[in-house]
């Protein structure tokens, strides 16, 4: 069966004895997509790494990576598939170069020969290919990592939570590094718990609590925040958010960086009437200014 | 056939560069083959002697003597009454108490019997067995030896019927124990390694997650298992052929029979070890929890294994249990081969239970290994 979808999800279910992991997941990634799913830590995200790696069983739906599906051609998917857990699951006691080669020749290919794939991310820890993989830094790990599930030439990419513990600049090195593999036509399914990595997907799917909440590009998902939204500060940002948590046309307000991202129960808010109350409550250096939601605040607007 | 190579090499390579493993395969089984066999005896030497003599006549001093010349008593000095005795072995520095009482040479000399008393610590319930068989030969000797210098006695009254029993030891025969015991501790020896290692080793890669990345290869469940065991099976045969060199050069254990012999059962059983092994990782997390269940199997099997203690001694029920038990297997059949010169033929009912054995756990290990949850 030929269609463009490269990873298909239907109603999939998994609950681990009373706790529901997973309730009627659906989506699907097209083949070449960068696919993000976002949510926080327990959302379920790894649950569904594992069902779509053939590692686990659902409760029920069906999922299906090229056509294939999980359940009964696991055997296919684990040949074009390439995965990589969010945990560092590769041996720490061999060295770069023995890790690498050991999982090119279980699949039955050679470094030599799939050494463009890898080229890119494989030169930056060649230097240190005699060095044992235990004693790798966190970014180093993680190319390795990378380099290991993209040695046997996969077509579909999962990549479980790649830049948690993560420093900010291997971060967004990592992201590049995806673009460029998404260029040789790999299609990839990515988690991630940092919202601000969401907008360099093609699309995403936004995960809370086993279901999903909203599925579209990072722009539409981001102009789906229904009313106008404002950052403020204050001299005490604790003082501020407590504040407008108890004032009376507040629809929400949360800390966002060093603000905090605030919208009324009216479409806009009356400024001045929102100022005066901030000051009648003691708080100094008031700043309002009108901002652009982020996918954050999407997420935390559609939080039931 | 290829992939499992190419795991077995990186197990290898793995064993090979943990540090705190490699002396635990190679240099503690000699350690213990050295240091057990010497500690592993039955025989109980410097036994300390307490006497508490009330007759003080030259037939209980003769008797006295009779302990003292024994190597295997270390006589105390006497005490002065009973009393003495009892405290000296509630201390613990006395554990025979021999009390010989008023009037035992003229009982001996007028009834022809006397009465003796031996108050031994059996706080070690074996070793006061072994005291008391000590203690009721020598006083044998001392009553023979006692008829033996008053004949007129014997010549007058009544002759005395003795029956002589001369032991021989076959296949064993000035006893020594190190004979007995050094090839039953090679079988504790390769038994452990391969437990222990093969128990803890998949599971390890089920704690670093190395396992969930392997299994989102095309590596089958069967290559997976006989490329992580196969190491462990060598090094099986490498401990019991360092373990042979020890018992042959150091304890001067006899090989009797064939060497073929012996390392065609080992092959089999190391089978059965290595099965079990996979089975209790299949069932543990962490290797934490594999180890306590491998130390139970193995506490268990050594002890049932008629090593230490005849399996003809213990209760019906637990003979059955032992049938369960393929360590006991090995240890007869370590000994037969060794001490006795079995062939082929005369293992061959522990060579078919142990291969049925085999099937069996490795079956079962198999089955129970799942690549999906």
């Amino acid at each position: 069966m030929q269609n463009n979808w490269d990873i298909q999800v239907r109603q999939i279910s998994k609950s681990y004895q009373k706790v529901k992991a997973l309730e009627g997941i659906s989506f699907e990634v097209a083949s070449g997509e960068l696919f993000g799913l976002i949510g926080p830590d327990g959302a379920g995200k790894t649950t569904l790494f594992r069902i779509l790696t053939t590692l686990l069983l659902a409760d029920q739906g069906e999922a299906s990576v090229q056509g294939n599906d999980v359940v009964a051609h696991y055997k296919t998917i684990r040949r074009s598939v390439g995965y990589m857990p969010g945990r560092f699951s590769l041996y720490h006691d061999l060295t770069v170069e023995e890790n690498l080669r050991f999982f090119a020749t279980i699949f039955g290919t050679t470094i030599e020969e799939n050494y463009h794939l890898i080229k890119d991310i494989y030169a930056q820890i060649e230097p240190f290919k005699k060095r044992r993989a235990g004693n790798l830094s966190g970014g180093m790990k993680q190319k390795l990592a990378l380099s290991c599930a993209l040695i046997h030439k996969p077509k579909v990419l999962f990549l479980d939570e790649p830049t948690t513990g993560v420093d900010p600049v291997s971060r967004k090195e990592f992201w590049e590094m995806l673009k460029k593999l998404q260029e040789k036509g790999i299609t990839i399914l990515v988690s991630t718990p940092y919202m601000d990595e969401a907008a360099l997907c093609d699309r995403i799917a936004l995960i809370q609590g086993g279901k999903i909440l909203s599925i579209d590009t990072p722009k539409a998902i981001q102009s789906q925040f229904p009313r106008k939204l404002y950052a403020l500060s204050a001299h005490n940002r604790y003082l501020l958010l407590e504040a407008l948590k108890s004032y009376e046309n507040t629809k929400s307000a949360f800390p966002f960086g060093a603000f905090v991202h605030y919208s009324d129960q009216k479409d806009s808010a009356d400024l001045d009437v929102l100022k005066t109350y901030l000051e009648s409550k003691g708080l100094q250096d008031i700043h309002i200014v009108e901002t652009v939601p982020s996918i954050e605040d999407t997420f935390m607007e559609l939080v039931p | 056939m290829k992939t499992v190579f190419y795991i077995v090499r990186k197990e290898f390579k793995q064993i090979f560069r943990n540090r705190g493993m490699l002396p635990i395969i190679f240099v503690m089984p000699m350690i213990q083959l050295l240091v057990l066999s010497n500690a592993a005896t039955y025989e109980i030497k410097n036994i300390t002697l307490g006497v508490v003599d009330h007759d003080r006549t030259s037939t209980s001093r003769a008797l006295v003597n009779h302990f003292a010349a024994s190597s295997y008593f270390k006589l105390q000095p006497h005490f002065e009454a009973t009393n003495a005795a009892q405290t000296a072995m509630q201390e613990g520095n006395v554990s025979v108490v021999l009390e010989i009482p008023r009037n035992f040479e003229r009982a001996i000399g007028k009834e022809q019997q006397a009465a003796l008393g031996v108050t031994i610590d059996a706080i070690d319930g074996a070793a006061a067995g072994v005291e008391q068989v000590y203690i009721t030969q020598i006083i044998q000797r001392f009553d023979r030896d006692l008829q033996r210098n008053t004949p007129w006695k014997l010549s007058t009254l009544k002759p005395v019927e003795t029956i002589e029993t001369i032991p021989l030891f076959w296949y064993n025969e000035t006893l020594n124990y190190k004979t007995f015991m050094v090839p039953g501790i090679l079988v504790l020896l390769v038994t452990m390694i391969g437990l222990f290692l093969s128990g803890m080793n998949i599971v390890r890669e089920k704690e670093l997650g190395t396992l969930e990345q392997i299994n989102v290869t095309p590596i089958k469940k069967s290559q997976f298992i006989v490329g992580k065991l196969f190491p462990f099976w060598i090094l099986g045969l490498v401990v019991l052929s360092i373990g042979l060199i020890i018992a042959r050069w150091v304890f001067q254990v006899p090989i009797l029979g064939s060497l073929l012999t012996l390392y065609l059962f080992t092959t089999i059983y190391l089978l059965v070890v290595l099965g079990i092994g996979l089975l209790i990782s299949n069932f543990t997390e962490t290797q934490q929890q594999a180890m306590f269940i491998a130390w139970f199997f193995a506490v268990v099997f050594i002890l049932m294994s008629g090593l230490f203690t005849p399996i003809e001694s213990m209760p019906q029920w637990a003979q059955y249990l032992t049938y369960l038990n393929p360590v006991k297997y090995f240890v007869e059949v370590m000994r037969m081969v060794l001490l006795k010169g079995a062939s082929m033929v005369d293992i061959l009912p522990q060579l078919g239970k142990t291969f049925a054995y085999a099937v069996v756990v490795n079956g079962l290990a198999t089955w129970s290994y799942r690549k999906t949850q």
